[in-house]
């Protein structure tokens, strides 16, 4: 379990400000947010490596925030695996375990077990510097969990792997967290990373908490512009009222006013399905557009549609796109599911 | 990270190779023989002069080797005192950041800029009765003034920036990640230094010491200040220099370029061989 209440770091030119941050026991969190939103930092902060201005950290029950690194019980992966270069892949291992009483019979097996678990066995005389990124990940891996941590760091650890490294530690890291029930704080711009591993995430931005929740909530009902942006809803757009409905710019919204108070509507660019433009009446849920542009992305492609001067993105399969045959400047109606518009 | 620079400097040695005319790169190689010229045609010129009788001569003499052996030796515990008290402030520099710290890398570098004699002069000057710490000195029975101590301390002085720097810059390249990860898995500061930073730096403390020792040899100006006797090699050379001229000057000088280049090749190799081991 991690618990971190009102953390504040302060570095020159960047600061964490008031992070509360709730990591339950045996759960695999993560935590999201674009390049220089501060999530490495809060994982340092955890590992004791950063100083912090205010705030607390607890470790399993236990307040750390006082303590060196090394007491606090908390292994880390880095990105780059950090390995030490001057050591072979068993010393790498070994490193911590004369600190953790585990050179006992049971702690020197658990050891044997883990490395044949990760698939070790024969790479432990090897120099670390001649190891693939697969092969670097697991073995840091393994040194951060010879030491039995209370709880797991994993600071973007697939992000610099090819893909097919990246589909064997993710799975791996998925396995070894059902198997031993470990509490997991891992850091990730990837939103894939996060769909696959975690069961609650945290979206981070310019070193502020923006969301908490499961990833199906964050994805389907963010609660910013900035959560919205990350998970990919291409079409943010603010809404007023007008005549007790929503409406952005003059499109009036097919959805009713409701008891909230929003201020944005966001709508996936999957959401919004193309067909080519009918003549006479609308339904209540289409609208009718004009092609801006369209990027072809491979498999995908996205359509920009001007709607009475709003654009909005929707993402076709590029086979329907080349069927339709929809170029710029062409006429086109678009539906829009009711549910699918997500206020805020 | 390596072997991309090593892959750019190939695709860009390619198209320079065939153009070899371009006149900005002749410009630029014809400028650097100018200056490669400039260093080594006196100190070949020099090295080659002397007759091998006269080189020979010289090294019988035995106030010449007694020199060369001083100049080596004090030198060398300027290397090994800048080695001792000079890596843990190297360590700070590279690791920490605390007010005040781009003062202490210009102090850092005072002795480089300091005229040679002004640093004779400004040991002495603590040294004297008028000084607590001469006092204290000399009740301590530690002279400065014309012994071996004066020597080492005034060579330390002007090798110690050459030490810190260098090895300054090799604590900067170990990444600070390695000593994070060695923490957290249970390893004291103390034991992480000797762990994981000492193991990864130490090739950078060698070149350091032998850049510090280089310094610490060639010293001239501020060793005559305080100590003109006993007699290290560039006084001697000097000595001989006024006395009898350039002729009995120069076999000095060759042996003491001799032993340098022997005592830091050694070193070099000694760590380079490690290199290619790890």
């Amino acid at each position: 379990m991690i618990r971190i209440d009102q953390l504040s770091v302060r570095l020159s030119g960047f600061s964490l400000k008031s992070v509360d941050l709730r990591v339950e026991q045996g759960e695999f969190f993560c935590l999201l947010g674009p390049t220089g939103a501060g999530k490495t930092l809060i994982l340092e902060s955890v590992a004791g490596v950063v100083a912090i201005a205010d705030g607390r950290i607890r470790v399993a029950g236990r307040e750390v925030s006082g303590l060196p690194p090394e007491r606090r019980g908390v292994g880390i992966v880095y990105q780059d695996c950090a390995l030490f270069p001057h050591l072979s892949v068993a010393k790498n291992i070994n490193f911590g375990i004369r600190y953790h009483n585990r050179s006992t019979p049971a702690g020197r097996a658990g050891c044997r077990d883990l490395i044949d678990r990760l698939g070790l066995a024969s790479l432990l005389d090897r120099s670390v510097t001649t190891l693939s990124g697969g092969e670097k990940q697991r073995v840091a891996l393994a040194r951060a969990l010879a030491t039995a941590p209370a709880v797991l760091l994993l600071d973007e650890p697939l992000s610099s792997l090819d893909p097919c490294f990246r589909e064997e530690i993710r799975d791996l890291f998925r396995s070894l967290h059902r198997e031993t029930g470990l509490t997991v704080l891992m850091v990730t711009h990837d939103f894939t990373d996060a769909h696959s591993l975690a069961q609650r995430v945290a979206i981070l931005n310019d070193g502020r908490i923006e969301q908490v929740g499961t990833v199906t909530e964050v994805f389907k009902r963010p609660a910013t512009t900035v959560v919205a942006d990350f998970v990919g809803m291409k079409n943010v757009l603010p809404v007023r009222e007008e005549n007790n409905r929503l409406a952005i710019g003059g499109l009036i919204l097919p959805v009713p006013r409701g008891n909230g108070h929003y201020r944005h509507a966001a709508i996936r660019p999957e959401h919004i399905h193309l067909a080519p433009a009918v003549s006479g009446a609308l339904s209540k849920l289409d609208f009718q557009g004009r092609i801006s542009a369209t990027s072809n992305q491979g498999f995908f492609a996205e359509v920009s549609v001007d709607v009475s001067g709003i654009i909005l993105k929707a993402v076709i399969l590029t086979s329907s796109l080349l069927a339709m045959d929809l170029r710029q400047g062409k006429a086109v109606s678009l539906h829009i599911d009711p549910a699918d518009i997500h206020l805020f | 990270m390596s072997s991309s620079t090593g892959s750019i400097a190939v695709t860009r040695t390619r198209p320079s190779a065939r153009q070899g005319r371009d006149p900005f790169l002749c410009l630029a190689v014809a400028s650097s023989a100018v200056i490669v010229a400039f260093i080594l045609v006196p100190l070949v010129e020099m090295m080659t002069q002397p007759t091998l009788a006269s080189l020979k001569e010289t090294l019988m003499d035995r106030d010449v080797i007694r020199s060369i052996r001083l100049s080596m030796v004090t030198s060398g515990a300027a290397a090994l005192i800048a080695l001792v008290f000079g890596t843990p402030l190297a360590y700070l520099l590279a690791r920490h950041r605390f007010p005040g710290k781009k003062i202490v890398e210009s102090v850092i570098d005072l002795p480089i800029m300091i005229p040679h004699p002004v640093v004779g002069i400004a040991l002495l000057s603590i040294a004297g009765r008028n000084h607590p710490i001469g006092r204290l000195m000399q009740a301590a029975g530690i002279e400065i003034m014309g012994t071996v101590t004066g020597l080492i301390a005034v060579l330390t002085f002007v090798g110690l920036p050459f030490y810190i720097n260098t090895v300054k810059t090799g604590f900067a390249e170990i990444s600070p990640r390695l000593e994070h990860v060695s923490r957290s898995l249970g390893a004291s500061a103390g034991a992480t230094f000797f762990r994981v930073t000492l193991p990864l730096a130490w090739r950078h403390m060698v070149v350091g010491g032998i850049m510090c020792m280089a310094r610490a040899v060639s010293e001239f100006g501020a060793v005559v200040i305080v100590a003109y006797h006993p007699m290290v090699a560039p006084v001697m050379i000097y000595e001989r220099f006024t006395a009898y001229g350039l002729k009995y000057s120069q076999p000095v000088a060759v042996w003491l370029i001799l032993v340098c280049l022997v005592l830091f090749l050694l070193l070099r190799v000694f760590s380079l061989d490690r290199e290619a081991a790890a």
